[in-house]
Parts: C-alpha cells; sequence; structure tokens
C-alpha cells in the first residue's frame, strides 16, 4: 500500500482538529502524497527521488473574517495551533462579504482514479521503463533523455457543518526526448495515464528515436500563416489555454475573452467551429479526477463547448450568488470530441503544409483573444504533395486557441496526453490531432 | 509565463499556502526567531543518525538538508481581503552517491528512525539505478569544510508585523488605484517566506542557515466603457528581495497605484505600434527578464551537456570547448557576473546546497564568453578550460532544491549584467541618441526556445522615442530577438547610476519543475535595430 493518508486515517486528523475550532465555522483540508520519479540523460538515469508528504490547512470563519493556516506536523500540539493561528488571523482581518460559509454534507458522484500498478511502482521498475528506452536510443547511436513521476495520494476536506469528502488518486507521467548525437535532429514522445500498466515506455521510445533521425539536418521555410497537422499534445496545450479562461466572473466584468461587447457574455452564443465539443466528467475513466472540490463542492459532468457553442462558464459559489446561478465546479479533467482522419489521411490531404511534434514556452500575449506565443520543437516536417518531404527549422507562432478552432479542416480520434510542458503530474486530457488551416508563424528559430 | 502560473509556481507558492505561529507574533510583538520550531529533535544528532545509516548501507557520499519553512501570504482584490494564508511545514532530505550513482528520498517525519529509514531508500534507489551507469559521478574538492551559520540580512521580522496592518496597506493600495477614473479592478497582494535549512554531508560541512524573502505587488485592469477593450498595468518594477517587512514599506504601493492605474487607463488610448525594426532602450525593471532567459538560462553548464533537453532544453552553447575564450557574446563593455554575495538579492547565501561557499566569477568577460555555472558533480567537466586559465577545479556553489522534499541541482546565481565599464552614462544619454525607437519599462510576456536563441518579449509600458524625444505610449509592442546579434547590437549601456535589480519568485526548471527565486542586477540598456511586432489582434 502507497503511503497516504487512509479514509479512517484522515476522518480521525480533520475531526481532532475541528474539535479544536472556536471559530464560527471551520475547514479543514487535507492532502496526503508518496511521489517518486526519475530521470535520465545521456542515455543513463540521472537523478531520482522518493518523497512522503502531506498538509493540512484549516480554514476558520469568525462572522465573515476568514483566514487559513496550514501545517505538516499531526500531533495534538500541532493540530491545536493551526486552528488556533487561523483563528487569530481571522480575527484581525476585514470581513470578506465574499465568504459564503461552509458546506454540509454532499454528495458525490462515484470515481475510481486510483490504480495499485501506479501506486505500489517501485524504482526498479521505474529503471526498467527506461532502460527500454535508453536501449534502443543506444543501439541507433543517439542520445536519450526523460522523466517518469508517478504519484499515490488522498485528499479530504471536513467542515464543522457536518461535510466529509475523501478521495484517492494516482498518476503516472512519461516523456522521452531524443536526440541524434551531432545535435542536428530531436525527437519527442510522452503521455500520461491514472494506471502505469496503460504506459508503453517502449512504444513511445521508438517514436522518439524515429522523429529524432527523420528530423536531422532541418531546412528553413518562411514563416507566415500555414496549413499545420497538429499532433494531440499540441491540440491539448493550445486548447487548455481556452479552458483557463472559462471562468464566468471575469466574463461578466468585461475582462476576458468570453465578455461580450456591450455586456453579458458570450454564453449560448457560437464561437468556433460547430465539429468542437469539449466536457467534463470525473466518473469518466478517460479524463478521471476527484469528485469535489477544495470547499467540499462536487464536480458535476459538465459540457463547456458544445457544437462549437459556448454552454457553460465556471461560476464560483460567491458568482453563482450573486448572478442568480447554481456554481459548476471545475473537475481537472477534460475530454475533447473528434473525427475520423488519420494523420496519414491529413497528410494526404495536404497539398502544403507542416507537421507539428511539440510546443514550448507556451506564454500569454494578450488575453482579449487568448493570444499566446510559443514555438515548436523535436520535430517539425513539411508536406508537399500529400507526402512529408523533409524536416524544417522551427518556428515561434503567435496564436489563439478560438482562431484555431475556428479554422479546423480535418478531425481525428482524441487520446490521453502530457498535458504539461514541465511533463508534471497535470490533469487528463484527451484531444484529437487536428488539421488546421492559417496557422500564424512569426520568426524562424535555430534551436534543435 | 502567466501571472496565475508564476504565482502556483513561486517559492512561497511551492512552499504551501498557511502557517502555524506563535501566537505573540500575531500581536505584532517582537520576541526573538523561532528557529527550528517545527522541528523538536537535535539537527546535528538527526544528520548524524542519517548519515551513519547512508554510509552503512553503503554510501560513498551523503548529505542531509533539515528544513522549516514559515510562509505567509495575504491577497485582496478591490475592497476584499481574498486571502489570508499562513504556513509552517518541516521535513528533510537525503541525497547520496552509491558507487558514482544518485539517490534521494525524503520524509515530513523529522525523527531519528525516519531519517535512518529514508538514508536507507535514498541508498536501495542509488543501487537500482546504478545497472544503467554509464559515467560515474565525481565531486569537485571543496575550499572549506567545518561548521557555518548566515541568515538574511533583513530589518523588520515579516512575521512580526500584524495581519492587520498588511491588509490595511494593500486595501489602500487598491483604494488609491480605483480612484482613477476608468479603472475598474485592483489586485494586491504580499508574501513572506522565512526558510530555516540545515545541511550536513559526509564531508565535513555542517550550516544552518535562515533566509527570508519578501514580495508585494498591485495589478491594475482600465475596462474601456463600451467594452470594446480592457488593460492592465502590473507594478512589476518592485522586484521581490532577499529582505523583511521593510521592502514592502519602501516600495510605496499605495503611492505606486495611482502612477500603475494612470498608465492602465493611458494604455486603452494608446497608439498601437507600427511593426518594424526600431532601436530599444532597456529599463533595468524589463532588462533583467531578457538577461535571465538569454544569457543566464544558455550558460548552466548541465543545460548544456544535455541533462535538461526533455524540459527546460539544451543550450546553442555547445560544445563548451568550442565557446569557452572565443564567443562574442557582446560589445566589449558587456561584462557578466556570477555572485550570491550581493545583500537583499535572492540567489545570495552563505553556502549553496551541497555546503560550497559561491565565488564571484566573470561568465563574460570584456564581451567573451569565459565561464558557466556549475555544482560539485559539473565543475570536473570543465578542468582542461581551468587548466589552460591556470584556475583550479571548483564548484562556483550554484546547487539549489527548492524544497526539502526534492533533490537539488544546478541553479543559477544572482547573473548580472555590470554597468559601463569607464562612465556613468545616463538613461537621457541612450535615449538622446535614437531617431525612431521604443522606450520600455516593466516585464511583460516572454518567451525563449529550448536553445535560447529566439525570445519575444513584452513588456509594462511602451514609449516612442522620435530624434532623442520621448513622444508618447504605445501599445501591443512585442520585439523578437536571435540572442548573439542581439546582444552584439547593444551599443551603449548605463552607467552604475542606471544600475537596480530585478527579478522573481518563479524560475522553474528540472523535472519535477522546481522554482528558484532569482535577482538579476542591470543598468539601462541600448539596442540597435531590433524586430517589433504588433501583437494586437482581432477576433
Amino acid at each position: 500500500m502507497a503511503n497516504f493518508i487512509s479514509r479512517e486515517e484522515a476522518q480521525r486528523i480533520t475531526e481532532r482538529a475541528l474539535s479544536f475550532s472556536r471559530a464560527d465555522q471551520a475547514r479543514a483540508n487535507l492532502s496526503s502524497s508518496e511521489t517518486g520519479n526519475t530521470r535520465f540523460a545521456q542515455n543513463q538515469l540521472s537523478t531520482s527521488g522518493d518523497a512522503t508528504n502531506a498538509t493540512l490547512t484549516i480554514t476558520s470563519a469568525l462572522g465573515q473574517r476568514v483566514a487559513s493556516a496550514t501545517t505538516n506536523i499531526f500531533t495534538d500540539d500541532a493540530l491545536r495551533r493551526v486552528v488556533e493561528t487561523s483563528e487569530q488571523l481571522a480575527r484581525l482581518v476585514p470581513e470578506n462579504e465574499e465568504y459564503m460559509g461552509e458546506l454540509g454534507m454532499q454528495s458525490y458522484p462515484a470515481s475510481r482514479p486510483y490504480f495499485d500498478s501506479t501506486g505500489e511502482l517501485a524504482p526498479e521498475r521505474r529503471a526498467q521503463a527506461i532502460a527500454a528506452v535508453t536501449e534502443q536510443a543506444v543501439a541507433r547511436n543517439l542520445i536519450s533523455t526523460g522523466f517518469l513521476i508517478h504519484e499515490a495520494a488522498s485528499n479530504a476536506v471536513a467542515t464543522t457543518a457536518g461535510l466529509f469528502a475523501y478521495g484517492t488518486n494516482t498518476g503516472v507521467n512519461f516523456t522521452t526526448t531524443v536526440r541524434t548525437a551531432d545535435g542536428t535532429g530531436s525527437g519527442w514522445a510522452g503521455t500520461s495515464a491514472h494506471d502505469f500498466d496503460d504506459l508503453d515506455t517502449r512504444a513511445l521510445g521508438a517514436i522518439a528515436v524515429e522523429k529524432a533521425l527523420r528530423s536531422q539536418n532541418p531546412r528553413a521555410v518562411e514563416p507566415g500563416r500555414w496549413t499545420v497537422i497538429m499532433e494531440p499534445t499540441t491540440v491539448g496545450n493550445m486548447v487548455n489555454l481556452m479552458m483557463n479562461q472559462l471562468g464566468a466572473r471575469n466574463a461578466d466584468e468585461g475582462r476576458s475573452f468570453f465578455s461580450r461587447a456591450g455586456g453579458g457574455t458570450k454564453l449560448g452564443e457560437q464561437f468556433v467551429d460547430g465539429r468542437v465539443t469539449i466536457r467534463s466528467d470525473p466518473n469518466d475513466p478517460r479524463v478521471f479526477s476527484t469528485p469535489f472540490d477544495g470547499e467540499g463542492l462536487p464536480n458535476k459532468a459538465m459540457t463547456w463547448v458544445e457544437n462549437g457553442m459556448l454552454r457553460n462558464l465556471d461560476y464560483s459559489r460567491y458568482w453563482a450568488d450573486k448572478q442568480g446561478t447554481q456554481p459548476t465546479g471545475f473537475p481537472s479533467g477534460w475530454h475533447m470530441d473528434g473525427g475520423d482522419s488519420t494523420i496519414d489521411e491529413m497528410i494526404r490531404s495536404t497539398e502544403r503544409g507542416l507537421l507539428l511534434t511539440r510546443f514550448w514556452y507556451i506564454r500569454g500575449v494578450d488575453p482579449r483573444t487568448i493570444l499566446f506565443t510559443g514555438l515548436t520543437r523535436d520535430s517539425t516536417f513539411l508536406i508537399e504533395n500529400g507526402e512529408i518531404s523533409h524536416p524544417v527549422k522551427n518556428f515561434r507562432w503567435n496564436e489563439s486557441p478560438i482562431f484555431m478552432l475556428n479554422n479546423i479542416e480535418m478531425m481525428g480520434a482524441p487520446v490521453r496526453i502530457s498535458s504539461g510542458e514541465s511533463s508534471g503530474l497535470t490533469n487528463a486530457v484527451v484531444v484529437p490531432p487536428l488539421k488546421v488551416r492559417d496557422f500564424t508563424f512569426t520568426s524562424l528559430s535555430d534551436a534543435i | 509565463m502567466k501571472r496565475r502560473e508564476f504565482v502556483r509556481h513561486s517559492a512561497v507558492g511551492a512552499a504551501g499556502m498557511g502557517l502555524v505561529g506563535n501566537a505573540d507574533l500575531l500581536h505584532g510583538i517582537l520576541v526573538p526567531s523561532t528557529l527550528g520550531r517545527g522541528i523538536s529533535q537535535d539537527r546535528d544528532a538527526l544528520a548524524a543518525a542519517a548519515l551513519n545509516a547512508a554510509r552503512t548501507a553503503g554510501a560513498d557520499y551523503a548529505d542531509i538538508r533539515i528544513a522549516t519553512n514559515r510562509t505567509q501570504r495575504a491577497s485582496t482584490r478591490e475592497r476584499i481581503v481574498s486571502g489570508v494564508m499562513d504556513s509552517e511545514t518541516s521535513g528533510f532530505g537525503i541525497r547520496v552517491l552509491v558507487d558514482g550513482t544518485w539517490g534521494f528520498a525524503a520524509s515530513r517525519d523529522v525523527s531519528l528512525d525516519e531519517v535512518a529509514r529514508v538514508a536507507r531508500v535514498a541508498v536501495a534507489q542509488g543501487r537500482a539505478n546504478r545497472a544503467a551507469q554509464r559515467r560515474p559521478v565525481e565531486l569537485a574538492p571543496l575550499d572549506w569544510t567545518g561548521r557555518g551559520e548566515w541568515r538574511s540580512p533583513i530589518e523588520i521580522d515579516p512575521f512580526t508585523v500584524p495581519i492587520e496592518d498588511k491588509v490595511a496597506l494593500l486595501l489602500q493600495a487598491n483604494e488609491a488605484a480605483m480612484a482613477v477614473a476608468g479603472v475598474a479592478f485592483a489586485n494586491s497582494n504580499m508574501a513572506f517566506l522565512r526558510e530555516e535549512k540545515f545541511f550536513a554531508s559526509t564531508d565535513g560541512v555542517i550550516t544552518d542557515q535562515t533566509i527570508y524573502r519578501a514580495a508585494g505587488g498591485v495589478s491594475v485592469t482600465a475596462v474601456a466603457p463600451d467594452r470594446s477593450d480592457f488593460q492592465s498595468r502590473s507594478s512589476n518594477e518592485i522586484a521581490p528581495r532577499g529582505l523583511g517587512y521593510e521592502h514592502i514599506l519602501n516600495s510605496d504601493l499605495v503611492g505606486g497605484a495611482t502612477r500603475w492605474a494612470e498608465e492602465a487607463v493611458q494604455k486603452l488610448s494608446a497608439k498601437p505600434v507600427q511593426p518594424g525594426r526600431y532601436d530599444l532602450v532597456l529599463r533595468p525593471s524589463h532588462l533583467w527578464l531578457t538577461i535571465h532567459e538569454a544569457i543566464a538560462h544558455p550558460t548552466e553548464l548541465d543545460r548544456i551537456m544535455g541533462f535538461e533537453a526533455n524540459y527546460a532544453g539544451t543550450s546553442f552553447i555547445s560544445s563548451p570547448e568550442a565557446f569557452l575564450g572565443s564567443f562574442r557574446y557582446g560589445p566589449e563593455i558587456m561584462n557578466i557576473q556570477g555572485e550570491r554575495t550581493t545583500p537583499t538579492a535572492l540567489s545570495t547565501v552563505g553556502w549553496d546546497d551541497e555546503g560550497v561557499q559561491p565565488d564571484e566569477y566573470l561568465i563574460v568577460k570584456d564581451g567573451v564568453l569565459n565561464d558557466l555555472q556549475t555544482t560539485r558533480e559539473q565543475a570536473p567537466w570543465l578542468s582542461e578550460w581551468y587548466a589552460s586559465q591556470g584556475r583550479g577545479v571548483r564548484s562556483h556553489g550554484n546547487s539549489y532544491g527548492q524544497s526539502w522534499d526534492v533533490t537539488q541541482f544546478q541553479r543559477m546565481p544572482n547573473v548580472n549584467l555590470l554597468p559601463h565599464p569607464d562612465r556613468d552614462v545616463s538613461e537621457a544619454e541612450l535615449i538622446d541618441g535614437v531617431e525612431n525607437g521604443i522606450l520600455i519599462d516593466g516585464d511583460g510576456s516572454f518567451s525563449i526556445d529550448q536553445q535560447r536563441y529566439n525570445a519575444q518579449f513584452g513588456g509594462q509600458t511602451f514609449y516612442e522615442i522620435k530624434n532623442g524625444q520621448v513622444t508618447g505610449m504605445l501599445k501591443d509592442v512585442a520585439y523578437q530577438i536571435r540572442t548573439p546579434e542581439f546582444w552584439n547590437g547593444m551599443d551603449l549601456i548605463g552607467g552604475p547610476s542606471t544600475y537596480e535589480l530585478g527579478g522573481s519568485f518563479g524560475d522553474a526548471k528540472g523535472q519535477p519543475a522546481q522554482s528558484n527565486a532569482i535577482t538579476h542586477g542591470c543598468p539601462t540598456t541600448r539596442h540597435r535595430d531590433i524586430t517589433i511586432i504588433n501583437t494586437g489582434r482581432r477576433a
């Protein structure tokens, strides 16, 4: 059994802590995890780490005065001190009219995002999974680097109003970058999973090796507006940027792409291609997530975008109350529907375009249009007359997921990706590959 | 990085939000610092137990970091206190070398039994990793062994200042911003860290350091009356520092809020920039980030050698032998210094996270690449270069781990662009020589490729320069550069009177990504013939 706090232990610690509370209302958030990771570089393991940690945060409210305190020690003395500290702070801060009070018992959707294969993963097994990549690289005289990280974790929320919620989850992420010894080619592959048994590092290594070899000695082609075939990782990176902007409050306040000129929001408007549908559901095995948020509010199944139309925005409890609607919750995982085209079919249908593997250093430029900048890396190919003709130099792009999702030509089957740039344990994201026209590249990069 | 990510990745954020405190502190009574408060055991005894257990299990080298992190954050929006969070967490991490292979393990349970157990876990892990070893790790020798203490040079311990004073100051800053016509929203925040870090290694170093960090900021948003536009201005020139509460008091957030608010409103009607080629005059509040991305990162030796290829990337500086002593980074007036001694800078410490006293060195000397950032593992990789220069092999003391639960690795020191070597060039002189240019204040959007060639930077405010005069505000400005041409196009740099420190809590590197707090000192500079794009695009 992985070393995290069990339901019974969580109940005991949160009950004990709340028993010391003298506030009008209080909440305990207890999270614990056992994490392990192994890095490799130059075809050998470089560093690795195993850690266990747990933190308890107490939020105390005296009327509308609210403050929080955190500890990672759970002796009676420490629990008493963390509760007292939050109360002393709360006593001294002004009233917060947006504090909504603590929730009582809730019912949650079933969700089973825990797998023993990940929870019990030992360093030896990590080393074997990595050897499946380094061996292939060594055999082809290539240099492999990469990262495997896994976690088994529990989260609990308890309130003085009688709420207790507890959930466990596991996650694993594996990515590898394989480079040629002379530095003229670079390939990448990676994904994430809840279940370590879903991860095939040998197959991912083979993709990265193949791309490293094919991407050698790239030629420069002009930046500008290009038809692009986006592998799923790049699609997920872009759509994530839009998902992060779904806050209802900013939209209502006129400082979001989802604000409507003249007042109100874009709810109910079609704003992207009619084939775009994005949903989240804590109980969907493809995008399992914890069924409650930090306040203990249930994360319901939600449709955010349906047939290109904005169906929902993310309402906090306060903002929903103010606007006379229901809070939505915001599950960490999400899923975007796709189509039935394969990447090969997308390539064959393209007279002149680019195939994109991975994006890098994605940063906001203009929030009014969700415009971001970033670069391609680790294999970018020119497509001419329905075939990959040769590798090309990387580009800087300045583009928005909104423009991109309005320019869709073809869609493929959705797959789970490694959704964060640092290949950490991030939310479950399932997206299709896309063929998109008029993707904006603004300059060339010499980086390989 | 977006502001939200920035905060999430910040050292304070990573250390956790919340606190366990001494009740007296909260009422503003000055009491001595509660050193090692979360840890009841004698840290010398814990360290001895850990290092002995590691050696007995077969480690050739071991070190332990035992830390207690105290953090406090207060955040507001408009007239609301949106969060007050205080945290105190403790734990330890043990790193071992087994036949030249690293192992690392960590736990929050700071007890004699647990340090011994975790030491054995680290050794077992090193042994498991050894199977794939191709080149064993060797450590550079230490110049110094012994026992030492170091503290950040603070004046006011932020944890002794009453919380009501802190939130009152933030709310006052928001009021000042919202008093400006056209301003709809104002957020402000403060964050403080005290890290008590005890280090011991089997090489005979024991250090006890208390590190403070403080940050405060305001962000103002103006919305056009017809909701056709919105513009924000952040107080990015107020850089976080290795200081106490005096940093907040000296930053004058309330006075600044009025100006930031006026500038946010002014941006709504500013002239959109015409894309093209311009000369740039860059203030330190902006330039620190360009130095960070285009000089500090590409001169990290682990990155150059491919150890970060899967995330942070490699470097255009490859191989080191081909570049050291010959690569012209910029003009002769360009000198880049690495150090960890500048008072109040965020990388400043007594010893790094493997017990090395950092030294001061020139990464770029008279415009030519001269040295690279190293740890004990990396310094020996440059032994031929050092021998050719008549220098010994020693780590520059650039090892750091963001907290006790992750392994330490190479992180940048304070990397500074030194002011003009000969005279005190003023900003007016820099502007005077520009026919068609842009003056940039504050850092904004930033992105650079994984080998640090192609970068794009925005800013907070932009001013048109025509024939040596600043003529008015511009908006939607970003510049795109290729690193070597950008620095070689720097034709004049400001003197000591223009020199300032910029920085951030949130520099990510490594896997899992670790956050490093960074400071870069620099003067105002001038750069010729730079590509400007217009970032305003309509849906």
